[in-house]
């Protein structure tokens, strides 16, 4: 069984701008594996490990120092990557992205292909409905608990009314939520180990997709400009010491809400 | 410009946040602007998106489209798109509804923005308002391209009721075979107690700050008093600690009170795009670094099983007195 999962990098922490001049995410700092994305791996090592068998193969597409974010999810035990990198992939919109990472999964065949719920520099979750279409697979997202068994997945989905339980055959696209489980931490003999695993880079010529349909080029959606937001008005702060109830009853009050 | 919106419908009515980007559609200057309503025996609620600006309803009626999964969803549209000539479709953001519109973007290879909290035309062309960045920066988004996709965050838009009549339009469909592979066992069923907490007028909710599950009867016994419902984090929804019903934030309930309590809650995004909306939002956490005291009127930095229970009390003597 192989799963693929589909991982990015993403700007470190309070890092993240946005690159006035470009209006492209500043990728220029230090770089890290998107936290959601890891729970995507946790699932595809631990269906591995209950299997029995497999192999767990990542995929991401960005700059060369992506790297850095995959040799972390190398280090909590995937067992090789491929990373798509080329200058021309550059600014690639949801279109742009999905035509890449279908074109490397048609070259891998993965009996399963794992998103995680979303990432954390663009806040968009919709890769895989693109992907799963481009591949012209089953696609279940939002998953919150996962089965495999005799060829079926099964998943049960948080939407906006409760919980679903939707069931696919492989090979299929399952989206991870960051609830599912709780990603491990690389051990030692992990991150050692990780160095040494095989990483493939892939360019967009390798994997077929004509230079119209990459980058900006083959975006079809623009960042037109950036602005501050709006601000909420004056937000009033009390450190916790004794009276603290007191003083949220004459704010409620004052605002005639009790 | 040709605006198709599709409606997502559960227990037998048409989603309100569907009916808001409807409201929002129509008023664009020169848009002629139609809903499509996918499920099967969906033929009577369709009409009702006429009151909401909708000329026109194309309606798919299908077992195949019983279940609420998207890739039938995609296969259906992408034909009607094709048919009838729209040159732009929205969607009101939902596990779903992000799932058919990102299929949708790939079969029709059109430009797809998320999270889109507002809409103008300006030049003749359309243009998204998107806040990013955990709401740090706002960005304007334009499309590139003959067919536009848009998603639109739950509450950016109201329903506006201006009285019109639809005509109700039947088409068929077609579906891929891959479209069909995926098959609903168990479909969720909403289980609701109490009022709900998307009309109620002061909202006290609870996260993972309050510490155990038991200690939720604070936020409970405060709600009462208040005359208010309880709401709930993600987190603690999946720890099993209050039902999903109470739910508020991105696959939850978007609720806009007069007066958010929050009690223990961080405040991430998936959180915040669920309240931010409230009038008023009060936080309470012992952590000073917590988002939410980014964004909220008065912020407490405490411990909760001090804080909580003598509010609760003044509460009630204030009431009392």
């Amino acid at each position: 069984m192989r799963i693929a999962v589909c991982v990015k990098q993403v700007p470190e922490g309070a890092a993240k701008r946005i690159d006035p001049a470009t209006r492209r995410l500043d990728r220029a700092g230090e770089g890290a594996l998107n936290a959601y994305d890891a729970n995507a791996v946790e699932e595809a090592l631990r269906l591995k490990e209950s299997a029995g068998e497999g192999e767990v193969v990542l995929l991401t597409m960005g700059p060369a120092r992506a790297a850095d974010a995959i040799r972390k999810a190398l280090a909590m035990g995937a067992d090789r990557a491929i990373l798509v990198t080329d200058d021309a992939a550059a600014g690639s919109d949801l279109l742009a992205t999905s035509i890449a990472l279908a074109r490397a999964l048609e070259r891998e065949q993965p009996d399963l292909v794992l998103f995680g719920q979303q990432a954390a520099d663009s806040d968009g979750a919709v890769l895989w409905g693109a992907v799963a279409d481009r591949l012209r697979r089953p696609l279940i997202s939002q998953v919150a608990e996962l089965t495999l068994a005799d060829g079926v997945v099964t998943g049960k989905r948080q939407s906006e009314f409760g919980y679903d339980v939707i069931r696919a055959p492989l090979p299929a696209v399952v989206a991870v939520s960051d609830s599912i489980n709780e990603p491990r931490y690389p051990s030692l003999k992990g991150i050692m180990g990780a160095k040494k695993k095989p990483q493939e880079t892939l360019t967009l010529a390798d994997l077929g997709v004509e230079s119209d349909r990459a980058g900006e080029a083959g975006s079809r959606t623009e960042v037109l400009a950036l602005s501050e937001p709006p601000s909420r008005g004056e937000s009033r702060r009390i450190d916790g010491d004794g009276a603290a109830p007191e003083a949220i009853i004459a704010f409620l009050a004052e605002k005639r809400l009790v | 410009m040709k605006v198709l919106v599709f409606l997502e419908h559960h227990e037998g009515s048409l989603e309100k946040r569907g009916l808001a980007v409807l409201s929002k559609a129509a008023s664009l200057d020169g848009a002629e602007v139609a809903g499509a309503v996918l499920g099967a025996g969906v033929g009577e609620i369709a009409g009702t998106a006429g009151r909401f600006g909708a000329r026109t309803v194309h309606v798919c009626d299908d077992p195949a489209l019983e279940a609420p999964l998207p890739q039938p969803r995609v296969d259906a549209l992408a034909a009607l798109v094709a048919e009838e000539g729209f040159d732009t479709v929205f969607f009101a953001q939902s596990v779903l509804a992000s799932d058919v519109a990102a299929g949708l973007a790939a079969r029709l290879e059109a430009g797809l923005n998320w999270d889109l909290t507002d809409l103008l035309v300006r030049d003749g062309a359309l243009v998204g308002k998107r806040p990013a960045l955990a709401d740090s920066v706002y960005v304007e988004v334009g499309w590139k391209g003959e067919r536009r996709l848009a998603l639109f965050r739950s509450g950016a838009f109201d329903p506006v009721e201006v009285g019109g009549q639809a005509q109700v339009e039947s088409f068929s469909g077609r579906f891929e075979d891959f479209s069909l592979q995926a098959t609903m066992v168990e479909q969720a069923h909403e289980e609701r107690s109490g009022p709900s907490i998307e009309d109620a007028e002061i909202v006290v909710a609870g996260g993972r700050g309050l510490g155990k599950p038991e200690n939720f009867s604070l936020v409970e016994e405060l709600a009462r008093e208040l005359g208010g419902a309880v709401g709930a984090t993600r987190a603690v929804v999946d720890a099993g600690w209050y039902p999903y019903s109470s739910q508020v934030g991105q696959t939850g309930k978007t609720v806009s009170p007069k007066l958010y309590v929050a009690c223990g809650i961080s405040g991430a995004i998936q959180h915040k795009v669920g309240m931010q909306n409230a009038n008023v939002i009060v936080a309470i956490n012992k952590d000073a670094n917590a988002p939410i005291f980014e964004y909220c009127d008065l912020g407490v930095v405490g411990d909760l099983n001090e804080i909580l229970p003598r509010l609760t009390e003044l509460v009630r003597q204030r009431k009392a007195g």
